[in-house]
């Protein structure tokens, strides 16, 4: 389905914008030739790559923080635009990289990934809430938290496992508009007034409707069980949460600030954990079949390969991260509503992974953090800032600051304009998706070889090597 | 005997067939239960009639706006996701016009040329509906073909024009960059507001033609025109030589070009029939619904996806059928289930038919 060349020649891994990388390539030792040495020499890249990461990460925060202290937003209000920012690249980078492993490693282009987070998020939501909560909210199953969690998971891979199964011969571009249209399916069923409540097995359940569902709140109840014993405040602090608690309150920093750091933390942790599982899949046996079957469907069957029942797995596989997403992004607060659901939110998870590359990891999380933090939350906060240190005129409509241009006051409509920077952003979003497609279809990162094998294969070895020899001959001479 | 035969014959079916027979199996039962529900009392006949007449209504709404979406997905082969936002800008330089033109002496040309983006004024001010202001509808009509045409022009040689040897999914990740640029530049414009621009329409009590108490104006002329276009489009197709060109270009595009089809040119037709028809269906559905607001065509845009799908992706007279089935069903599936579920049933429907039938209903004719 991919129409890009596959003979992606640039085996370096260096990105082409000259962000810092080149932090341990050289690092190992090239002339043993031992197992540790082989795990050793798979450091690099791995080096590199967090590197690239973690720069980019760094850059984001030095834009944002620089950006905030010199026109005076104060300490607070960065760390607040910080933590936003943080949150929520964690959370896109958890669902981009999901959506990597659909489209970027075995090219199954889904759209429908609102959905999916939506089941995840609806599942854990019914799964906790209470059971009798009171006259105006939906009760529950009142679970506990990670059962909640693990069901969420479990019934978005479920659902996922029913789209891809009837879907997996058709072409591309249906692929596409099927899931779109099941992700729609999903969000109506949710928001229909059919299923705000209803009876299974004597118990009393719902979705809530178009007024939402509250259930556990993630963001209290995670810190709560890395703070306190028994996960809960009445039983005092544990060891960790005492010793941090009290350098926080050394510093004067509030608890609840202290508790959303940690979620988030938390998030990130957990962005790590989902990263080094997909590294270890692409690099798998299994991984090489995927990129195999983006790149030719037909010749991986032709070689033996069962794709269908690869691209069910992955499928599956993804869909569950995307459950999982939902749960730890739309549910921290305790409560979801079918409009966190909406298409949109499908497609800004695109723009992030074009961004970055699709079929890079590195790339995913890259890309996320550059959209949110520089084109999703950069121009709310540069109207805000803007409108901290400016008294621009606010005029209502375009017309009075065009009327006003005539008259040779740009204010009024630089007013507008600057009013307009939430809206703006979708303009730019727009612009650069169309600019990717057209100029850089591969992304920041998605030109670059992916090594399909846990060793590194770019290194010179002398071929009378030892038993690793022979699995370098399996891993593939072209990487990919 | 009997039974072993059929079970025989069942079985020799291939998924494609056992799909086609059970959704008419479907579709018999629901018209049995339709007869039945009216011969109990259960259904009124007028509330029958008037299901039928607004998916009618609809249904020409969607399939106009079909058409286009279907043309570009076979000709420049693929799925586009700014079609919706095309509806969109259809409605908005429509109806921006029927304001510059009706509210001439009422309100202030800065609130005339935003749809009253400011709320300054009211359709019920300017009285715009059709025997009021009727140079005003039918400019706003013109105009939206128009200024649709030019901005998908301007896209396609922006945008899809320097991607034609690109796949299929490049193109569709694009256009869904169009969207979100072309929706937002309008939100820039007019701001995100839901406005009433068109005032309800005049009725006209003439019980004998459709059953119902009185003719809707703003519908019957929203029909008519919508019948006037399709049978002009098909005079277009079938007897000059662009339709024969457009059906090549669908088959083959590289056959087309070595046959000597200009392909840019036909690319334009493309665009401009295609677009020209999205844009008065956009002007056309605010008629309709009386308020105008920037996802208008956003939201739409699966439903058109499903009578393309429906209809057969490159058949214009599957796109336009594929929207009245829509239409009806969608809004004669009240009968059975709730509103908010109608749509549930259109997209479910557009699923199976992609995933057992892929050519649509009529069989793969690309009759462009």
């Amino acid at each position: 389905m991919s129409d890009e060349p596959s003979d992606r020649d640039d085996a370096s891994g260096e990105p082409e914008d000259g962000s810092p990388t080149d932090g341990g390539v050289d690092s190992g030792d090239p002339s043993a030739d031992d197992s540790l040495t082989d795990r050793f020499a798979a450091l690099p890249r791995w080096q590199s790559d967090l590197l690239l990461i973690v720069a980019t990460v760094l850059g984001v925060y030095v834009f944002i923080a620089g950006l905030g202290l010199v026109t005076g937003l104060g300490f607070g209000g960065v760390t607040r635009t910080l933590r936003t920012v943080t949150f929520l690249a964690a959370a896109y980078a958890l669902v981009v990289l999901a959506l990597n492993l659909h489209w970027g490693y075995t090219g199954l282009f889904n759209i429908g990934v609102a959905g999916f987070m939506a089941v995840g998020a609806y599942t854990m939501a019914i799964a906790t809430a209470d059971i009798d909560p009171g006259a105006t909210g939906t009760p529950g199953l009142g679970l506990p938290v990670p059962v909640g969690i693990v069901l969420g998971m479990v019934a978005a891979g479920l659902v996922g496992l029913i789209v891809v199964l009837p879907a997996l011969r058709i072409r591309a571009d249906y692929f596409a508009i099927v899931t779109l249209a099941f992700a729609e399916v999903i969000r109506l069923l949710i928001t229909s007034g059919a299923l705000r409540e209803f009876e299974v097995l004597g118990r009393e359940l719902g979705t809530g409707g178009g007024a939402g569902i509250n259930f556990a709140r993630l963001d209290t109840v995670v810190p709560s069980w890395i703070l306190y014993r028994g996960g809960t405040i009445e039983q005092g602090t544990n060891l960790f949460g005492r010793q941090l608690l009290t350098v926080t309150n050394a510093l004067g920093i509030e608890r609840t600030l202290v508790e959303n750091w940690l979620y988030t933390l938390t998030l990130v942790l957990l962005v790590a954990a989902v990263f080094w599982l997909l590294v270890r899949t692409g690099n798998s046996p299994f991984g090489r079949v995927l990129k195999a079957i983006r790149e030719d469907e037909l010749a991986t069957k032709s070689l033996g390969k069962n794709t269908d029942l690869v691209k069910i797995k992955v499928f599956v596989l993804g869909c569950a991260i995307m459950g999982l997403a939902g749960i730890v992004w739309q549910g921290r607060n305790g409560y979801v509503d079918p409009n966190a659901f909406l298409p949109i939110v499908t497609f800004y998870i695109f723009i992030a992974l074009i961004i970055g590359g699709s079929g890079s990891n590195t790339g995913s999380v890259i890309g996320a953090f550059v959209f949110i933090g520089l084109l999703f939350e950069g121009p709310p906060y540069v109207q805000r800032i803007v409108r901290q240190n400016v008294d621009l005129p606010r005029p209502d409509t375009v017309y009075d600051g065009v009327v006003a241009l005539g008259g040779l006051d740009p204010l009024p409509l630089l007013g507008y304009v600057v009013g307009q920077l939430p809206n703006i952003r979708f303009i730019l979003f727009g612009a650069i998706l169309i600019g990717l497609m057209i100029y850089r279809p591969d992304g920041l990162l998605g030109h670059r070889n992916e090594p399909a094998s846990p060793i590194d294969l770019r290194r010179e070895r002398p071929p009378t090597a030892g038993p690793s020899s022979s699995a370098r001959a399996d891993g593939g001479e072209s990487d990919e | 005997m009997e039974i072993e035969a059929v079970r025989g014959r069942v079985s020799g079916l291939s998924w494609e067939q056992r799909f086609g027979l059970l959704l008419v199996a479907g579709v018999v039962v629901m018209i049995l239960d339709v007869i039945r529900r009216l011969a109990v009392g259960e259904l009124a006949f007028t509330t029958l009639s008037t299901f039928l007449w607004r998916g009618l209504v609809d249904g020409l709404l969607i399939g106009l706006a079909a058409v286009g979406l279907s043309m570009t997905y076979s000709i420049l082969r693929f799925a586009n996701f700014s079609h919706g936002d095309l509806v969109t800008t259809g409605a908005f330089t429509g109806w921006t016009t029927a304001w510059v033109i009706g509210g001439v002496g009422v309100t202030d040309i800065g609130t005339r040329l935003l749809i009253n983006a400011d709320g300054s004024s009211s359709a019920r001010e300017l009285d715009l509906q059709i025997f009021a202001e009727p140079l005003a509808i039918v400019g706003g009509l013109i105009v939206a073909a128009i200024g649709t045409i030019l901005i998908a022009l301007a896209i396609d040689r922006l945008v899809y024009r320097r991607m034609r040897t690109a796949g299929g999914i490049p193109l569709l990740i694009a256009s869904v960059g169009v969207a979100l640029a072309l929706r937002y530049v309008i939100v820039f414009f007019y701001g995100e507001r839901t406005r009433g621009v068109v005032r309800s329409s005049p009725r006209l009590e003439h019980p004998a033609i459709f059953w119902t108490e009185s003719i809707v104006v703003h519908q019957f002329v929203l029909v008519v025109s919508a019948v006037i276009l399709i049978v002009g489009l098909h005079l277009l197709l079938q007897y000059t030589k662009l339709g024969k060109a457009m059906r090549a270009m669908a088959d083959n595009r590289d056959l087309a070009l070595v046959t000597g089809i200009p392909t840019e040119r036909v690319i334009l037709a493309t665009w401009v029939i295609g677009a020209g028809l999205t844009g008065v269906a956009g002007y056309l559905i605010v008629l309709e619904q009386e308020t105008l607001n920037f996802n208008t065509g956003w939201f739409l845009l699966l439903l058109i996806f499903a009578a393309v799908i429906l209809g057969g992706i490159g058949s214009i007279y599957g796109a336009i059928t594929g929207g009245l089935i829509i239409g009806v069903a969608d809004n004669l599936m009240l009968v059975w289930i709730s509103g908010d579920l109608t749509r549930v049933a259109a997209f479910l429907l557009m699923i199976l038919i992609l995933i057992f039938r892929p050519q649509g209903l009529f069989g793969g004719v690309e009759t462009a």
